[in-house]
Parts: C-alpha cells; structure tokens; sequence
C-alpha cells in the first residue's frame, strides 16, 4: 500500500512561497504526472516526496505514515533523475549495486537482484561498462534499473526523458509505462511536456505558481478543463479564447467575426452572464474549413491567414480575425492550398465550445 | 572534411614562441644535469656546452732535477710522463716559455745551450737526452697545449652523497615532504565536503574565514605560531625542534589553499548523484568516501602536487621549525650550507642542485596532466 497524500502542504523558501497548500491524493499503484510550466513547483512536489526537501507546512502521507521528518532511505521510495546521476566512476553494475550494498545485504542476493534488474531492462550485456561508454538512452536504462532493483513501492521521475531525442523518447515512454504496470507500484512523474503527461498519465495534475489547478484523467482534462490555464496548457496548439458578449435574452454569444448560438448544455449557467462577457474557448480541432467537416451545428467566420505550419497529415493556420488581438488558430487538411494573405472561411463546431467566466477564468458549469 | 593547412605569420611565430618558452625553461636544466657529470678540473675550466668536444688548456710542468737522470747507450737521458696514466690526455703543441707553447710540434727536437735535446711526444711523454751527464739542480719549465678528453663520471653525486651530508638531507627532507603532503590533504578534504555539501549554521562564514586565511602571510605568523607550539609542546613534554612540529606547521600554512581548491572542486560536482547516492541510502561519509573522494582525485592531485613542490622547495619552515642538526637538516637548508663552506666546489653544487630538483621534476612531469586538469577544477566538467 502506498498510495501519497498531500494535506495542506506548503513548502516556503523565506518569505517566499513555492507551495501554497497542496492537497492532492495520488492512489496506490496510479501513475501521477505532475505538469506545469516551469518554476510551477512540480519538481518541489516529488523533490517533497522523495525527502530531498523539507516541508514547511502541512503533512505528507505515504501509505498511512506521516513522512515529513523520514529520512529518504526510510521512505522507501526510488527516483530517477533528469540528469540520470549516475556515479560515473563506477560501473553499471555498481551503479544499480550501489543502494543494496549500503543495505549490507549479503553478495550472491546482490548480485542476483542486479542481474534481474538488468535482465529487465536489457542492460545484461552492459554490466561492466563506465557511464561514459553508455549511450544516453542507456544511462536513463541504468537509471531506471537502480530505481528498480530495491522494489521500493514509490517510483518518482524528474523529468526523465528530457535529455532523449524525439524517437528514443517515444519508446522511453512507453516503456516506462509498461515497466510502472507490471511492477504495480505507485508513479509520480513530472513532466512540462503535456504530450508526456497525456500520453503516460492515468490521471494528471496541473501545477501553476504553486497551486493545484485540476486533477483528472487525461481526457477529463482535454473535454472539461476547470480553468483558463489547464483549458490552455493542455492540447496542442493552445485552445482558442475568445471574448465574446452574450446576448440579453442569453441564446446568443456575440463577436465582431461571429455569432455562436449558445448550446444547450450551457445555457443554465450562462444565464447570469446576460448583456456580459464570457471567455470563450474554442479548440483549434473545432475550427475547420467548411468543407472538411461534417458538423451539424456550426457558426461561419473568416478569416486573413497570416500564418500557416505543415505538419504533413494537417496544417495549422493562424488566421487575424476581426475584433481580436489574438490569432484565431484552426487545423486543416494539408491539400488544403492556403496562402498567406488570403482570406478564408471556416465554421466553429459550436457545440464543442468552452465558457470561463472572464474574472476568475474558472469554467461555468455545463450539464 | 580536409582541413586547409594554412602557414600563416602568426602561426609560425605562436610555434617560435612555444620553442622559446620550452627553451629557456629546459636549457638551465639539462645544463646542470651536464654539469654535475662533468670531470670537476673541466668544469671549472669550460662551460657545460662544450662537455662533449675535447677541450684545450695550457698547462706547465717542470722537468726533474740531474738526479732522476738515467745512463744509457751514448750519454744520459731524463724521463718523465707528463699526463697521468689512461687519462687518455694529447699534446697539441709545447713550448720552453711560455709566449711560445705553440712554437713546437710533439714529437719536435729542441737543441738547448748546452747540448741536449729534448722533446715531447704526442702521448705526453718528456724525453731529454745529453752526451754528457746534467748537473742541474732545477728543472726547466716545459710548457704545453694539453688536449683534454671530454670526461663524464658519477664522482661528484658520490661525494656530495656520502660525505657532503646531502644523502642524509635527501632522507630528511623526505621525511618532512611526505606526511606534510598527506596529513593536510586528508585533514582539507574532510572540511571541503562539509564547506561543500553539509548544511549547518556558519557554513558560509567559515568558508569566508577560509578565504581571509589565504592572504595572512606566513612570516608573518611564523613565529607566533612557533611560540604557541612551544607552549603547547613544553606543557605535553614535546621537544620543541621536532618532525612533528614541521608537519603541523606545513599543514596549517597549506590547509586553507587545501580547503578552498577542494571546496571549489567538490562544490562543482552535480547535485544530483549527491540527492541520488542519500535516495539509495547513503550517509554522509558513505557519500563522502564513496562518491565525493574518488571522483575528487583530480583536485587531490593537483594539491598534492602543489604542497608537495612547495614543502620540498621550503627553506624558511624547515628553518624555523627543524632546526639546522644533522640528522633533520632539510636539503634545501643543506644546499645553502654548501654554498657558504664549498662556493667555489661546482661540482659539488651542482650535483647537490641536481639532487635537490630531480624529485619535483619527477613528480610534476608523471602528475602534469592532474595538475592542469586540477587547477582548471570547476570550470571544466569532467566525464
């Protein structure tokens, strides 16, 4: 059982405040990413776990143990490192070796723990090798393994995979996500790259200067982002955000480039909003040429294209609009002849749109 | 992709200026190590560049008296070996007086007034005959070019080894360098850690002491420290000129350059296989024996190096500290010794020069490598 909880946690450094009150239960055997742009105070959170940094306030559990004041060995929890940290005058062998020999735990079980580790992780033909001689994917492989080899019931991950290039990181991912369910033990992995987070999280929690803005599942994030900043930070490109007006009579919302009927799900909680603003965020996926949707509900606008990026299976242009000082972003086919400069028409999938009240840019609620 | 030699001006005289520099620094030694090898007559006589051409001295013997005369076949004849037996030593050309040693060849007959001849062979040997017997009291002085063999020998290291003293300081001076080396190494590495790694209140105040220690000049703590010493050695019943008292005092005058270069150093290690090493369970000293030292050795080196040349090269502490006895003189203390009682004795300078610097040589040329990588500690990222 090791499953983390976060009781009003603050972690202080002076008069300034890193933490402010987290509260975050991270299950046992779940695998908890933790995102967030950087100085957020992620790697604060697993640096808290780990026993790396003090708490100033508030307790953490783990498993039903109050850990505030346990030395890291006595946490029984494993971290890999961005920077790998390995020891580079030792050996593969010696590297994972390393913690089981502070333990004083007999030779032939060492050696035995190691190899399985090893054998794991394909690092058997590597055990003599320096870090040095390791390619980088290798060393994160050594990384891991010395994490593993103890069979600690808590995984942390500091940003493990951001020193890979793009390919090796693809395959890291999935590995360590398949490594994480057979072990059954508890993950916590930060991360800034919200492709990470989405892709290897069960369920995934987003910091921002020190605040916990939403946890949920990935897609609970994606369809209902609680906020401005989580409705932004996930999903790529950003989601659109729009202020627009909302009629009197509370059916329509207005805006100089266009007008989106209000849908249905929404119209209880925007009736408080009558004759007032409301930010509107509409995903760039939503956003599409009239004739490459088959949307049943939609609202036209059009737009100048100023910029457009070509992925190959789509392109993404960024098109000014009239009333706006932000760029209207939409995914498009990739036969699709745009030029920059022209003029096109696009419809909104309005049913697909998200309402943030403007003042405290959290989410009205829909039904 | 094929590099373009270029042979530009800069380029040769940045290779010039390197040859300069390797120069004027290698030259004096090879020159002394040429020197104290040299026969002591001819290197009062040339200097160390001309070690390996045979060189020319004029030189002046005095035949014997009528009583070495020997009868033989027709008169009388007198004998006589200039040069030494297997000196290996020629005659260029000789002379009856001195303006003119170049007038005879060897082997050349010189008639004299009163009848006899006499004449030197290229082997150096005098041959001076009459038909009637000499009567001389006082031999004629006979002058020659003397052509001298390049000779090298390991006489003037056996001298100055056995019966200069300078074995005995070697020993000595060993005896000081060795644990004055070591003991502030260890004593450096231990606070360096702690200044680097361990959190405690001070910690930044302490090391801003050992910064201020840098500067204090060692005259001028010298005899203080002595004093205390003494106070200190009088009370637990140490004599006060003791090997003891020079390695405590190397090890403090050398500890907060020890400290600060290690401190440096260890500081720069990354963070995180610290964080990792107390993740796997480690202590403070696990941590410190296991990871900090071994991946310090190029730091530990480099001051090694630095203390031991300058413990070596110390007069003034040894002075001070050991005193001037036989059995603890240091060599440098040694060597000024023999400059004042055997200054004109070359041979036996330079040979004892060559003594003293040939274990700094040695050790800096086997160690180089750590002593740039370690005076570059910090700034470099070592694999």
């Amino acid at each position: 059982m090791a499953s983390i909880s976060f009781e009003k946690v603050v972690k202080s450094y002076g008069d300034v405040n890193i933490i402010r009150g987290l509260d975050l239960d991270i299950r046992d055997k779940e695998f908890m990413v933790l995102v967030g742009p950087s100085g957020c105070g992620k790697s604060t959170t697993l640096r808290m776990i780990a026993g790396l940094e003090e708490i100033t306030n508030g307790h953490l559990k783990i498993g039903d143990r109050v850990v505030n004041s346990v030395h890291p060995k006595d946490r029984d929890v494993a971290m890999v490192f961005q920077s790998y940290a390995l020891y580079p005058h030792m050996s593969v062998f010696e590297n994972i070796a390393f913690g089981l020999r502070l333990r004083k735990l007999p030779k032939d079980e060492i050696h035995k723990m190691v190899h399985d580790a090893a054998e794991t992780l394909g690092l058997t033909e590597l055990l003599d090798r320096k870090p040095k001689a390791l390619s980088g994917g290798q060393r994160q492989r050594v990384a891991l393994g010395r994490a593993i080899v103890r069979k600690p019931s808590v995984f942390l991950f500091d940003e493990p995979l951001s020193n890979l290039d793009a390919e090796l990181r693809v395959q890291m991912r999935a590995e360590i996500g398949k490594l994480q369910k057979r072990l059954a033990v508890t993950a916590v992995y930060v991360t800034h790259d919200q492709v990470e987070a989405m892709t290897m999280g069960d369920r995934i929690a987003v910091l921002h200067d020190g605040e916990l803005r939403q946890v949920g599942t990935p897609l609970e994030l994606y369809d209902a982002p609680q906020n401005v900043f989580v409705a932004q930070f996930i999903g790529t490109p950003n989601m659109n955000m729009l202020r627009m007006t909302l009629d009197e009579d509370g059916k329509t919302l207005r805006h100089p480039s266009v007008s989106i009927p209000v849908p249905p799900q929404w119209i209880a909680s925007a009736n408080a909003y009558k004759g007032k603003s409301l930010l509107v965020g509409i995903r760039p996926e939503h956003v599409r040429a009239v004739d490459e949707n088959e949307w049943h509900n939609t609202a036209a606008l059009s737009g100048t294209v100023e910029i457009i990026e070509t992925l190959g299976h789509e392109i993404i242009v960024h098109m000014a609009i009239e009333g706006s000082d932000t760029q209207l972003i939409s995914k498009m086919d990739a036969h699709n002849t745009h030029t920059v400069g022209s003029v096109v028409s696009v419809e909104v999938h309005t049913t697909r749109i998200h309402l943030f009240d403007p003042e405290t840019q959290q989410r009205l609620t829909s039904e | 992709m094929k590099k373009k030699s270029t042979f530009s001006f800069s380029l040769i005289l940045k290779h010039l200026t390197v040859l300069f520099l390797v120069l004027i620094w290698t030259l004096p030694t090879l020159g002394l190590l040429v020197s104290s090898v040299r026969d002591k007559d001819q290197l009062t006589a040339s200097g160390w560049w001309t070690a390996l051409v045979t060189t020319e001295r004029n030189e002046v013997y005095r035949t014997p008296i009528a009583d070495e005369q020997v009868a033989v076949e027709g008169g009388w004849r007198i004998y006589m070996p200039l040069f030494e037996a297997g000196s290996d030593r020629s005659i260029g050309s000789w002379g009856l007086r001195a303006d003119e040693i170049g007038l005879n060849l060897p082997g050349d007959k010189v008639s004299l007034d009163d009848g006899s001849a006499i004449s030197v062979l290229e082997s150096g040997e005098l041959d001076w005959f009459s038909e009637t017997p000499f009567t001389h009291t006082r031999g004629i002085r006979v002058f020659v070019d003397a052509r001298i063999p390049p000779r090298f020998t390991f006489d003037n290291y056996r001298e100055v080894l056995a019966s200069e003293g300078v074995g005995q300081a070697f020993i000595n001076t060993l005896t000081v360098t060795l644990p004055a080396t070591f003991i502030p190494i260890l004593i450096a590495a231990f606070a360096a850690y702690a200044l680097a790694w361990m959190d405690f209140a001070g910690r930044h105040w302490l090391l801003a002491g050992v910064v201020g220690l840098l500067v204090v000049p060692l005259q001028m703590s010298l005899i203080p420290v002595l004093q205390l010493y003494n106070q200190v050695g009088a009370i637990l019943g140490v004599p006060s000129k003791s090997y003891v008292g020079v390695w405590l005092a190397h090890t403090g005058f050398g500890l907060p350059l020890a400290i600060y270069l290690l401190r440096n150093y260890m500081a720069g290690l990354p963070r995180e296989i610290m964080e990792s090493a107390r993740m796997d369970g480690a202590s403070h000293f696990d941590i410190f024996l296991k990871i900090v030292l071994p991946l310090s050795i190029p730091a530990l080196a480099s001051f090694a190096i630095f203390q031991f040349l300058w413990v070596w090269n110390d007069l003034l502490v040894a002075m001070v500290y050991l005193g001037q006895g036989v059995e603890k003189i240091v060599l440098t203390a040694q060597l000024r010794e023999l400059l004042g009682s055997r200054g004109a004795n070359w041979e036996i300078l330079t040979s004892g020069a060559f003594i003293t610097i040939v274990v700094p040589l040695v050790v800096f040329l086997s160690m180089q490598r750590y002593f740039v990588r370690g005076l570059l500690a910090g700034s470099v990222k070592g694999g």
